[in-house]
């Protein structure tokens, strides 16, 4: 018998928790491919957030450490500054990073630590039931914007890449897409740069992808991808921001 | 070796440096700044890790970061910097990480001021953050004692898998004492305190993975199993109310007629109150708690058996008080003479006080 597909190594057997329709799979598949073909995995620890992706440390096959909601910064920093032979990610939401963890993820991009950061965005709160993200779109309404984000009163949506890209220590920054295949070939690409990043020490490296949340924002899975090409793209546009590894 | 004259918040970074800690993680507030500052000139000398953080938030994450790869480390603040960390302390608690923190404790509430103070007992001892759990905590009352108890705390941390809080106030800090250090701790035992670690940190593992996956959380969805994890906790907080706890005794004596109870700075003050009474021939005592938790419920219950009156001191309204209220379960009246906000009693005022407290019983 021919094997033509299977999961990768660097995934346990434990079923997903996710919603039906949810690019968190997509997400996992790349990074632990990614950690499979490099042959890192051993030499792994994620960092998993507060969020959907709170039960990350179940699904891969390296050490894991539960970070408090927006601490995984700088929790990665602690590790990796006693662990250096070690390579350690974190995995985190909209709300995680860009709201109360603002200021963990600016400073340890500052400082350029040798870690890899993968940032799901899609512009809501899940696990907490649809609440508005900090890169909930303008108009978009969410559970805490019933009427839908009034860029008056709460601001426009943070794009974090373009933040980031304002630092001098960041040695990779990235925006992809999980929404269609090309989109996800590009991800792939991505992933597995700054993870050679990682693994070659060269500092920081930044994975924000493009997803969705069929469950929060009501439509199915098909509609979900539909919408957010139309609408999240235009406002994060996806595309290599910075390689500076390349540059060397 | 001689003694070195050294500041007590110095040589609370000298004491962490000799027990092999070699990482630290913190943010400038003062009455504290001068062991940051000490470790910031010191660990690059000796290969360890000095990072200012970016709010006491990032730091005690990053503690909890650097603790789950098994390694010695601490950060220190004072007190609006401690309500800060208390996020990350409640963290380490519940995932049983070792590590050690010192608050250096000044005026409250909120910003309070930056003179010495002890109104931080009740966050110390009785939670501070969130959830089931306890804290070792220390009093120091000297920088000797602060050498010492730092050197100790890491042994204690490691050996029960708990923080340990050093809870000394801006006097003990700022002042400067003669001093005895213990050894530097080599190489060699430094990577043998960190093997101790090896059956549950965060590590690199060997290629064909035999060994297991390793898991850090303070996290567990099932409630069943969460309060399993807490029931477990609380057996290890009963061996070490068994084991640990610690004080000073001063003319404790059968026939004294005030006992008095003081931690740190005030225990140290209280001290000369007893000296006072010494010479006018009255016989006093002194019980100064040296861990807060666990809390010498037992020695203050028997001291205070046949006393007119227990007095306690403390830099604050009255907080380690009510646990002295606890021990003696009222068999005798406790008092309680305080000063807060930065202001620190001398001798002569709470032997005033107390002596009239004294004659009211009379």
């Amino acid at each position: 018998m021919k094997i033509i597909a299977k999961r990768p190594e660097a995934l346990t057997s434990a079923a997903f928790t996710y919603c039906p329709g949810c690019l968190h799979g997509v997400a996992h598949r790349l990074i632990a491919e990614s950690m499979d073909e490099l042959g890192i995995t051993q030499d792994c620890i994620g960092v998993c957030p507060v969020g959907c992706s709170v039960f990350g440390y179940r699904f891969f096959d390296c050490d894991f450490v539960s970070a408090a909601h927006g601490r995984a910064p700088a929790v990665a920093t602690g590790i990796v500054r006693s662990r250096p032979e070690s390579l350690v990610f974190t995995y985190q939401g909209d709300g995680d990073l860009a709201a109360i963890g603002t200021a963990e993820i600016i400073h340890a991009a500052n400082r350029g630590e040798n870690i890899t950061v993968f940032f799901i965005n899609n512009a809501i709160y899940g696990m907490t039931g649809g609440q508005m993200a900090p890169t909930t779109l303008a108009g978009m309404k969410a559970t805490t914007s019933p009427y839908g984000r009034d860029t008056e009163d709460v601001g426009e949506p943070i794009k974090v890449c373009e933040l980031l890209d304002s630092l001098a220590a960041p040695v990779f920054i990235e925006r992809v897409s999980l929404l269609d295949v090309p989109g996800i070939i590009g991800a792939k690409k991505a992933v597995k740069k700054a993870l050679q990043n990682n693994r070659d020490k060269k500092g920081f490296s930044f994975v924000e992808m493009i997803s969705t949340c069929p469950t929060n924002w009501g439509k199915d899975a098909v509609e979900s991808v539909q919408w957010a090409k139309e609408n999240m793209l235009p406002v994060f546009p996806i595309g290599q921001i910075r390689d500076k590894g390349a540059e060397k | 070796m001689s003694k070195m004259l050294m500041k007590g918040n110095e040589a609370l970074g000298e004491a962490a440096l000799r027990a092999g800690c070699r990482h630290y993680f913190g943010y400038p507030i003062t009455p504290q700044s001068e062991l940051i500052e000490y470790m910031a000139k010191m660990l690059p000398k000796c290969d360890g890790t000095f990072l200012q953080a970016e709010s006491e938030v990032a730091a005690i994450n990053m503690i909890y970061g650097a603790a789950s790869s098994g390694i010695r480390c601490f950060t220190s603040s004072s007190s609006p910097g401690i309500s800060l960390k208390m996020e990350g302390v409640s963290y380490c608690a519940g995932a049983e990480l070792p590590m050690v923190f010192v608050n250096v404790v000044r005026g409250g509430p909120g910003l309070g001021d930056i003179q010495p103070a002890q109104s931080d007992y009740f966050q110390a001892t009785k939670g501070g953050g969130h959830g089931d759990y306890r804290l070792i905590v220390l009093a120091p009352a000297s920088v000797q004692e602060s050498v010492d108890m730092m050197y100790k705390s890491f042994d204690l941390a490691d050996k029960y898998r708990n923080p340990v809080l050093i809870l000394t106030d801006g006097l003990i800090g700022q002042m400067m004492e003669p001093t005895d250090f213990p050894p530097m701790k080599t190489d060699a035992e430094i990577s043998k305190l960190r093997g101790q670690h090896k059956s549950w940190c965060l590590r690199p593992r060997s290629k064909d993975k035999v060994e297991e996956k390793h898991v850090i959380k303070a996290f567990e969805i099932d409630p069943v199993n969460l309060e399993k994890n807490v029931l477990s906790l609380y057996e290890k907080y009963a061996r070490i109310e068994q084991d640990e706890v610690d004080w000073e005794e001063y003319g404790v004596v059968e026939d004294n007629q005030i006992l008095f109870v003081g931690y740190g700075t005030s225990g140290r003050i209280a001290k000369t109150v007893v000296d006072m009474y010494k010479e006018q021939g009255v016989s006093v005592g002194l019980i100064r708690p040296k861990t807060l938790w666990p809390f010498p419920y037992e020695a203050i219950k028997k001291a205070a058996k046949k006393v007119k009156k227990v007095v306690v001191v403390e830099l604050s309204m009255g907080q380690m008080v009510e646990d002295v209220r606890l021990a003696v379960n009222g068999a005798v009246d406790v008092d309680f003479y305080g000063r807060t906000g930065g202001m620190v009693f001398t001798p002569e005022e709470i032997k005033e006080f107390a002596d009239k407290k004294l004659a009211e019983v009379k």
